[in-house]
C-alpha cells in the first residue's frame, strides 16, 4: 500500500540494482521508469506498540530531556535560538530535510544506525528525507508515573460546537422543522452539524476547524490543550488530523487520532517524559485508535465489502518555555512563524507524499513533482490499511518569540510556502490565537474552501501559568 | 432459510430491519436519486418455506387467520378428467397443511360461486375433524358450467372478513378464461378486494389466460404461477399453504416520505418480483405516501425507490426520501414498525463519485428491464413481428445471462434458440410448446439478487 521512495532509488535501480546517479528519470542499464514509486520490496508489520521508548543511554530515571530554561521573575522567556538554525530531527535522531540547515545541537535522542536493508548512510544525498525506522529495543522499561503529578493533568475537552445544535428551524428553507436525524421536515437539507464548525481555545493554544465550501462534511478533528511539567513550567499541546476520503469513515479515524494523541501527551507529558518521546508514543497511541475502527460491525462490511479500514493523517506540536516538538504522518504541516517578521519563517515537516518523496529522493525537481497529478497521492497515514507505521518527530529550540501554526492541506494549499503562511498570519497571533486560527481559516474560504480547513495556533515559547487565557 | 427446534417463547410479531443501498453523490444539477430499499422480517418464529413450518406452532400459538381455497369447477376441467381429481387431491393437501386453529372454507367456481365446505356463510376451524369432513366434500365436486372470477373472489371476501383474525388469504386455481364476466367486474371485483385479503393464483393446464392470473395476483399482493401438469398441484398447493401458514403480520405499507418539491418517479418491488406500486400510494399526511406490500412472514425484499429532488450547490446534503413501515388502523392512526431508511442526496465535484453507479441499482433497473422486454418480446411475436421479437427477447437472454438469473435464462431457451448470449443474439424458435411459453410469461417478473 504504502509506496515511498527508497534511499535505494537514487543508488540502485530497482530494478536490475545497476548504480545510479542522482536526478536519472530512468535506469541507464535497463530503462526502468524511476518516476513510477517502486513498492517496498518485503512487507513489514505495523509496528509493535508496546510502551514508552526511552532513548537508549539515556538515564534509567527518564528525564533526560534539555530542560527549558524557566520564566524569569519578569515573566520573559529565557533566550532561545533560531529555528532555522537548530536542525529537527526524526524519530531515528536523524537529521531533518532542507530547510533546517545541519548543526545539529543536544539532540535529544542520539543517532543510531539505519536498519540492514537499508542502503549504507554513504550513498544518501545530504538533502534527503530519512524514513529508515530505528531500531526498537526489545524490552522497555517502563516509568513509574509520578502520582502528584499523575493526578491532575488537564484532560483536552472535545471541542465545543460553534452553534447550538438543538436550533428547531431549518436554516435552509427557514420554514420547516429539523428532524431527529438532523434533516429539514419540510425541504430535506441537511442542517449544519456540529463538526461542520468547531472552535476551541484552551490556555496559550486555540483550534479552529470548518467543513469548507465544498465538502458535505468535516472529516478534519483536533485536540488542543495544556499541562504542567514535572518543574511547574507549562506545555501547550495541538494535534490536528485530515480523514482521508478514499477510505470508510474518514471523520471518525480522524476524530479518535486527535483525541487519542492529545490525551497521550497531556498524560505524558506531566509525568517528565521527553516531548520528543511523548509525541511519538501519542502518534502510536492514535495509530492504535484508528486501528481500532476497522474492527466495524459485520453489517456495515457487509454494506460496502470492498472500502478501505478508516485512515487518516496527524501532525501535531508541543510547546514549552524552550522547546518546540513536531510530529506527523501524512501530508498536515506545522509551519514557525517568527513574531519579528524579519526573521524567516520556516515549514517544520516533511510530507509523506508522492510529490515530496520525488523531490527527496532526487528523482524530479520540485517543479516537476507537483506538476503531475498523482503529486497529492499520500504514502503515509494511521490506519489498518497503512503498510508501516513511520512517525516523523523533530525538536526545536527557537531562538525568538513566534507562532506555531499546525494544519492541514485545506489550509496550506491557499498558502504553500513558509512566507505564504507567514503573510496569511496576523501579526498578534501569539496574543490572539483564538482570532488568528479565524484569520487562517476565513483566508483558506477565501482561496475557495475546496477542502475541510484545520488550524491550530500555539504561541511560542509556551507563557506561563497564568498568563494569557486560562 | 432457518431450521431446528421450534421456539415458543419468540415474539410472533417479526421485527422489521430497512438497508438502503445507492450512490447518494450527484453532479452539479443532478436531480435523481436511486435507491434500492431491502426490508427484511425476522423473528416471528416461523419460515415460509420448510416442511416443519405449519407445526411450528400448537392450536393458539400462531397469529390468528383464515384461508379461502377457490378451486376452478367449469366443465374444461374434466378434459382431461385426471385434471379435477388432481385438483380435489391438491386441495386436500392444502387442507392437510392447515395449522389447527385457523379458519378456513373450499369455494367452488364457475359461473357462480359456491360454498362446497363448510357452508353456510360460515368459516371451520381447522382441526381433526373438521379436515376430515373437508376432504369428504371435496368428493363431490365436479365440473360443470363456466367461469366468473370475480363471483369466487366476492365470495371468498364475505367469508373471511367473517372471523376476527390478523390474517387473510385466498388461494386460487383456474383452468380457463375468465369467460362468463366482462373485464370490468372482475376488476371491480379486485378492486373491492384490496386489501381485505392476500392470494395466490394459479393457472392448472395451458387454457387459461396469463395477464388474468397475473393480474388477480398483483391486485391482491399474491403469487402467480403456472402448473402446467395437473400433477404438479399437490406439492405446488402444500407450498403455498406452507407460506401463507408463515404470514405473521398483514396489511404492512411501505411509507414513503419525501421533502417539498420532490418528485417520486417511481417506487417498486424488484426482489423476489418485480411488481409496479407507484399507483397504488395512498396519501398519509404532508409529503407522505404509503404503497401496499400485503402479510409478512420471515422473509425478505427489495424496493426500487427512484425519487427526483430540486437541485442544490455542490456541497449540499438533502435527505431525499424517508423509507418506514406501518400498519394503518382502523381511524386513521397507524402503527410504525420501527425500521426506517434514510436516501439520501449529496452534491459533489467529484465526478469519480457521482458517475459510478450503486451495484444494487444497476442490478435492479436490469432485472426491471428484463421483465419488461420479455413481456414485450412474447407480445411481438404472437403479433407476428418477428424481427421485433427477436430483438427484445435477445436482450431478454443478454440480461438473464449477465445478472445470473439462470431460471429465466432457461425459461428464454424454450422459447428461442441462443446464438450468443453475451451479445444477446439469438433465433425464435419455430415451434414453441405453449406450456413453455406461457411459463415464461407468468414467471418474467421472477428476479435474482445480487450476487454477494
Amino acid at each position: 500500500m504504502s509506496q515511498m521512495p527508497q534511499q535505494a532509488a537514487v543508488s540502485k535501480c530497482p530494478s536490475c540494482e545497476e548504480p545510479l546517479e542522482s536526478g536519472d528519470r530512468f535506469c541507464g542499464a535497463c530503462g526502468y521508469d524511476l518516476s513510477a514509486v517502486p513498492a517496498r520490496p518485503q512487507d513489514s508489520p505495523t509496528l509493535a506498540m508496546n510502551g514508552s521508548v526511552p532513548a537508549p543511554g539515556s538515564p534509567p530515571d527518564g528525564v533526560d530531556w534539555p530542560v527549558a530554561p524557566g520564566a524569569e521573575s519578569s515573566g520573559r522567556p529565557a533566550p532561545v535560538h533560531l529555528p532555522t538554525d537548530l536542525p529537527g530531527t526524526d524519530s531515528g535522531g536523524s537529521a531533518l530535510p532542507p530547510e533546517a540547515p545541519h548543526v545539529p545541537q543536544q539532540p535529544p535522542l542520539p543517532p543510531e544506525p539505519p536498519l540492514p536493508p537499508q542502503p549504507p548512510a554513504a550513498d544518501v544525498p545530504a538533502a534527503g528525507v530519512r524514513f529508515d525506522r530505528r531500531q526498537e529495543p526489545d524490552e522497555y522499561p517502563l516509568q513509574a508515573p509520578d502520582p502528584r503529578l499523575a493526578a491532575d493533568p488537564a484532560v483536552p475537552a472535545p471541542p465545543a460546537p460553534a452553534a447550538a445544535a438543538d436550533g428547531k428551524v431549518c436554516v435552509a428553507c427557514r420554514a420547516g422543522r429539523v428532524d431527529d436525524d438532523g434533516y429539514c421536515e419540510n425541504c430535506g437539507h441537511a442542517q449544519p452539524r456540529e463538526r461542520d464548525h468547531m472552535e476551541q481555545e484552551s490556555g496559550p493554544v486555540a483550534a479552529v476547524s470548518d467543513r469548507g465550501l465544498r465538502h458535505h462534511r468535516n472529516e478534519d478533528a483536533f485536540s488542543v490543550g495544556h499541562t504542567a511539567l514535572p518543574d511547574g513550567t507549562r506545555a501547550a499541546v495541538a494535534i490536528v488530523c485530515d480523514g482521508v476520503s478514499s477510505a470508510t469513515r474518514p471523520d471518525d479515524a480522524s476524530l479518535a487520532a486527535s483525541r487519542a494523541a492529545g490525551e497521550c501527551l497531556l498524560a505524558a507529558l506531566p509525568r517528565g517524559t521527553h516531548p520528543q518521546q511523548a509525541m511519538h508514543d501519542a502518534i502510536v497511541a492514535a495509530s492504535q485508535a484508528v486501528n481500532a475502527l476497522a474492527e466495524e460491525p459485520a453489517t456495515a462490511r457487509e454494506h460496502a465489502p470492498h472500502q478501505n479500514a478508516p485512515a487518516c493523517t496527524l501532525v501535531g506540536a508541543v510547546v514549552t518555555a524552550g522547546l518546540l516538538v513536531v510530529g506527523w504522518v501524512g501530508d498536515s504541516r506545522v509551519y514557525w512563524v517568527p513574531v519579528d517578521r524579519s526573521a524567516p519563517p520556516a515549514r517544520l515537516t516533511e510530507d509523506d507524499s508522492w510529490a515530496a518523496q520525488m523531490v527527496a529522493a532526487g528523482l524530479m525537481s520540485e517543479a516537476e513533482a507537483y506538476a503531475d497529478e498523482r503529486a497529492h497521492a499520500i504514502t503515509g497515514w494511521l490506519g489498518a490499511d497503512a503498510y508501516e507505521l513511520e512517525p516523523h518527530t523533530a525538536s526545536f529550540k527557537p531562538d525568538r518569540p513566534g507562532v506555531v501554526v499546525v494544519c492541514t492541506d485545506g489550509l496550506w494549499n491557499y498558502a504553500e510556502s513558509a512566507e505564504e503562511m507567514a503573510e496569511a498570519v496576523p501579526h498578534d497571533a501569539a496574543a490572539r490565537p483564538l482570532h488568528s486560527a479565524r484569520v487562517l481559516v476565513g483566508h483558506a474560504l477565501d482561496g475557495g474552501g475546496h477542502d475541510n480547513v484545520t488550524v491550530a495556533v500555539l504561541p511560542f515559547p509556551a507563557p506561563p501559568q497564568g498568563a494569557g487565557s486560562a | 432459510m432457518r431450521s431446528g427446534m421450534a421456539n415458543f417463547s419468540k415474539s410472533n410479531v417479526p421485527q422489521f430491519s430497512v438497508d438502503v443501498y445507492q450512490n447518494e453523490y450527484l453532479p452539479e444539477g443532478g436531480a435523481e436519486v436511486n435507491a434500492i430499499v431491502t426490508v427484511t422480517a425476522t423473528g416471528g418464529g416461523t419460515i415460509g418455506s420448510a416442511v416443519a413450518a405449519p407445526h411450528l406452532y400448537s392450536p393458539g400459538q400462531g397469529p390468528s387467520a383464515a384461508v379461502a381455497l377457490m378451486v376452478d369447477c367449469s366443465g374444461s376441467m374434466d378434459y382431461p378428467p385426471t385434471k379435477m381429481r388432481n385438483a380435489r387431491d391438491a386441495t386436500a393437501a392444502a387442507i392437510d397443511t392447515l395449522r389447527d386453529g385457523v379458519h378456513f372454507a373450499v369455494i367452488g367456481g364457475t359461473h357462480v360461486a359456491k360454498e362446497v365446505y363448510p357452508g353456510g356463510g360460515r368459516l371451520a376451524v381447522a382441526g381433526a375433524a373438521t379436515r376430515d369432513q373437508a376432504k369428504q366434500a371435496l368428493r363431490k365436486l365436479s365440473a360443470g358450467g363456466g367461469t366468473a372470477i370475480g363471483t369466487w373472489l366476492r365470495l371468498a371476501d364475505r367469508l373471511l372478513s367473517s372471523a376476527d383474525v390478523a390474517i387473510r388469504h385466498g388461494i386460487l386455481l383456474t383452468d380457463g378464461r375468465n369467460e362468463h364476466e366482462s373485464p370490468e367486474d372482475l376488476k371491480a371485483a379486485l378492486d373491492a378486494c384490496a386489501g381485505r385479503f392476500t392470494c395466490d393464483a394459479r393457472g392448472v393446464g395451458t387454457d387459461w389466460e396469463v395477464r388474468e392470473v397475473t393480474g388477480i395476483a398483483s391486485a391482491l399482493l399474491g403469487s402467480a404461477d403456472i402448473v402446467a401438469d395437473p400433477a404438479g398441484l399437490a406439492a405446488d398447493f402444500t407450498q403455498m399453504m406452507e407460506t401463507a401458514m408463515g404470514k405473521e403480520v398483514a396489511d404492512v405499507a411501505l411509507r414513503l416520505w419525501t421533502p417539498v418539491g420532490t418528485t417520486v418517479k417511481f417506487v417498486k418491488q424488484v426482489a423476489p418480483t418485480v411488481e409496479e406500486l407507484t399507483d397504488r400510494r395512498t396519501e398519509a399526511g404532508p409529503r407522505a405516501g404509503d404503497y401496499p406490500t400485503g402479510s409478512w412472514g420471515d422473509e425478505s425484499r427489495d424496493y426500487h425507490v427512484c425519487v427526483e429532488v430540486p437541485p442544490a450547490g455542490i456541497g449540499q446534503e438533502m435527505l431525499a426520501a424517508r423509507v418506514s413501515l406501518v400498519i394503518p388502523e382502523p381511524g386513521g392512526s397507524v402503527q410504525n414498525l420501527g425500521a426506517q431508511g434514510l436516501v439520501r442526496a449529496v452534491w459533489t465535484d467529484d465526478m469519480a463519485a457521482s458517475t459510478s453507479i450503486n451495484p444494487q441499482v444497476a442490478h435492479y433497473t436490469g432485472q426491471a428491464e428484463l421483465a419488461q422486454v420479455i413481456q414485450q418480446g412474447l407480445d411481438l411475436r404472437k403479433a407476428g413481428d418477428i424481427d421485433g421479437a427477436t430483438a427484445k427477447l435477445g436482450r431478454a437472454v443478454q440480461l438473464a445471462g449477465a445478472s445470473g438469473n439462470a431460471d429465466t435464462a432457461k425459461l428464454l431457451a424454450k422459447v428461442v434458440d441462443v446464438v450468443d448470449a453475451a451479445t444477446g443474439t439469438v433465433r425464435l424458435k419455430a415451434k414453441v410448446e405453449e406450456a413453455d411459453e406461457m411459463t415464461l410469461e407468468t414467471r418474467s417478473t421472477k428476479t435474482v439478487r445480487v450476487k454477494k
